[in-house]
């Protein structure tokens, strides 16, 4: 267990800028997930952590100790890789216990350690297979087992679960859930699966094109996007982004048939300007074309999932997704209005991207949630 | 393209088959020749049937060309060179893929380079360097004026000596060095995905252990494929140990096929001379078919 410290952290190769200077602090056995597209840094930031690169500048502490020159060995981490990175020429016991070895622990400890790991992970009988011989999933674990049996200060997941099935992939979540909670080190997980990442995490870390975008809680983050690639990011079907101004009346227009009222705490302070507006497909309802306050809508085409169903329309060239619980037979074509409730909008300034809240900037960080 | 019709199936086993029987026909000839007297072996056209005396001829070719102490010589020579560029190899390679170090590009291009400059074209340098090993390093001492400085201050004259022939490092260390091994390596270490390099570190294992512990088991195929075709190729090395050999206790066996080669006015006794050269193909024979699965496996490339 314990806690890191990231201080202003940046990460060039030659001039080539990818990590923009990250602070983050983590607590003892939290469970963080760094969430992002592909290419935003994250797994760059958590090779620094590992000490597989260097730090451009700044600063990482684990335990308040400064590990930016120690060997990765050093550090008292252990990773996941994604495609687990196994050695080949040993058997799931050797490669669990690879790291034993090489501190030079006694063959009968080391033979105890990685048997009472291979009996977490579930792995006791094919301690004598090779890797090659094992599926996905049990390669994974042996990844898993192979962290695990160093009893790391912190562990560190580099989307492990992105070579997986999606149903073992919901398994293997559920199954890290319950390890984190039973081990209850410090796990630093990252992804760029949204969904994964709402499900593990203690906090969200969400992170884009080297920067970080927000911090927080998952129901946070999802209910309240701090910027308006956050809101775009995390959500399934994504939030819809509409981009207009707000007239003197204080109404937000996207068009000139099309129009929706914002908070009014907030309606006074935008006239004039361009802003973002979000609203998640839960959020919006669909009505009759024509009804007052209603967005004229065409609906373009409808995404059966079982349980709900997303009905896609067209705004005159912008799409618009809209959640329905019950049942529709809508064919596409049809005209449709959609109406949205001012409490569920989120606005962004379209000059910075920033949120804009009723209450003053800076109010929603909140400290840090330890379990 | 997967070919399945009988006709073009009957054409690929006729080529085959003729490829087979021009490759072993020479081989049959020898073996031939060498079971024959030297009556029989010189009558045109020679007779294409066993003869008896085989166990006569090997004999009298083991004496005559002293075959006991040469393929000693010979197995120790090919073995110590072709271990050397295994081991050798393997070190340059790593050193080239898993550090950053200043020059590195230009090093992998130098050694690379060697491959143009063959033993035979560098053999006088070769040779100067074998007479004496520390030459080189007197050139430099004498352009840098240190031993001018030595010889000024202490009156000692500086003169550094380690000759080489007629020697057994005399003959294997010239031929140690080998491009071709290094780039193999080099390949095959290039397929290693860098996540097992970076696991390794994770679990606190240092670029040495990491090269123990995962390269060389990784690359067994590799190393035996390596060492086979090395081996073949020091077995018949000619021109070197020629040179570099002038006692007859360091000579090597295919040198000494010279001596069981019929000279101009001598006696024919091609016999005697074809059962010499069956002994002497029969190392490098059966170390190719004893490693013969490996190394197939190993210029394959990796498996997955």
């Amino acid at each position: 267990m314990a806690s890191i410290g990231i201080r202003s952290v940046r990460k060039a190769y030659q001039k080539n800028a990818v990590v923009h200077g990250v602070d983050l602090d983590i607590a003892s056995g939290e469970f963080i997930v760094i969430l992002g597209p592909s290419g935003c840094g994250k797994s760059t930031l958590l090779r620094m952590i590992a000490g597989l690169e260097e730090i451009s500048a700044g600063e990482i502490s684990i335990d308040g100790v400064v590990v930016n020159n120690l060997e990765p060995r050093e550090r008292g981490c252990a990773m996941v890789f994604q495609n687990y990175a196994l050695y080949p020429h040993m058997s799931v016991a050797d490669n669990i216990g690879y790291a034993l070895r090489v501190a030079g622990v006694p063959k009968d400890e080391r033979r105890r350690r990685v048997e009472a790991t291979a009996k977490i992970v579930a792995l006791e009988s094919f301690l004598d297979r090779r890797p090659m011989a094992l599926s996905g999933g049990q390669r994974q674990r042996v990844a898993m087992a192979r962290a695990i049996v160093r009893e790391p200060k912190v562990f560190l997941f580099d989307e492990p679960l992105s070579n997986l099935d999606a149903k073992l992939r919901v398994a293997m979540r559920a199954e890290i859930r319950r390890l984190h909670r039973r081990l209850g080190a410090t796990s630093i997980f990252v992804t760029h699966d949204q969904v994964e990442a709402m499900t593990l995490g203690d906090r969200l870390v969400v992170m884009n094109a080297g920067r970080v975008e927000q911090v927080g809680a998952p129901a946070e983050v999802y209910n309240r996007p701090a910027s308006r690639f956050v809101a775009g990011f995390v959500g399934s079907p994504a939030m819809n982004l509409m981009e207009g101004t707000i007239d003197r009346h204080g109404v937000f227009v996207y068009d000139e048939e099309r129009r929706v009222a914002v908070p009014d705490a907030v309606e006074s302070r935008l006239v004039g300007h361009k802003v973002t507006l979000g609203v998640r497909a839960e959020a919006a309802r669909l009505v009759e074309a024509g009804t007052s306050g209603s967005l004229p809508a065409t609906v373009d085409f409808v995404e059966e999932l079982g349980a709900g169903r997303v009905v896609h329309t067209d705004l005159d060239g912008l799409s618009f997704a809209v959640a329905v619980t019950e049942p529709v037979a809508l064919v596409p074509g049809t005209a449709v209005g959609i109406a949205i409730d001012p409490a569920d909008i989120h606005l962004f300034s379209s000059e910075t991207g920033l949120r804009i809240d009723a209450a003053p900037a800076g109010a929603q960080v909140e400290p840090p949630l330890v379990p | 393209m997967v070919e399945r019709t009988p006709l073009f199936d009957a054409i690929c086993q006729a080529i085959l088959l003729i490829g087979l029987i021009v490759a072993l026909l020479p081989f049959a000839i020898v073996i031939i020749a060498a079971t024959h007297d030297i009556r029989a072996v010189n009558i045109v056209p020679m007779p294409l049937m066993p003869g008896h005396d085989l166990m006569a001829n090997l004999h009298e070719a083991w004496v005559r060309a002293d075959l006991g102490n040469k393929l000693f010589n010979s197995i120790l020579f090919a073995t110590s060179v072709a271990a050397g560029k295994v081991i050798l190899s393997a070190m340059a390679a790593f050193s080239i893929v898993y550090f950053r170090f200043p020059g590195r590009s230009l090093l992998f291009w130098a050694i690379f380079i060697t491959l143009m400059l063959p033993l035979e074209v560098r053999i006088v340098p070769t040779y100067a360097v074998a007479a004496n090993a520390l030459a080189p390093f007197q050139a430099i001492l004498n352009v840098t004026g240190i031993t001018w400085l030595i010889q000024t201050v202490s009156g000692l004259q500086l003169s550094l000596q380690w000759g080489l022939l007629n020697s057994y490092p005399g003959l294997v260390l010239p031929l140690v060095a080998t491009a071709t091994g290094t780039f193999l390596y080099r390949q095959f270490f290039l397929t290693i995905p860098d996540e097992l390099a970076e696991a390794a570190k994770m679990d606190g294992s240092g670029p040495v252990r990491f090269f123990f512990d995962m390269l060389l088991p990784l690359s067994r195929p590799n190393m035996i494929a390596l060492f086979t075709i090395m081996f073949v190729w020091a077995w018949n090395q000619y021109l070197w140990p020629l040179l570099v050999t002038t006692d007859p206790k360091f000579g090597i066996a295919v040198t000494q096929l010279k001596l069981l080669i019929p000279s101009e006015f001598g006696l024919p006794d091609w016999n005697v001379a074809m059962a010499g050269t069956l002994i002497i193909m029969a190392p490098p024979l059966v170390v190719v078919i004893l490693m013969q699965r490996w190394f197939v496996r190993g210029l394959i490339s990796t498996e997955k």
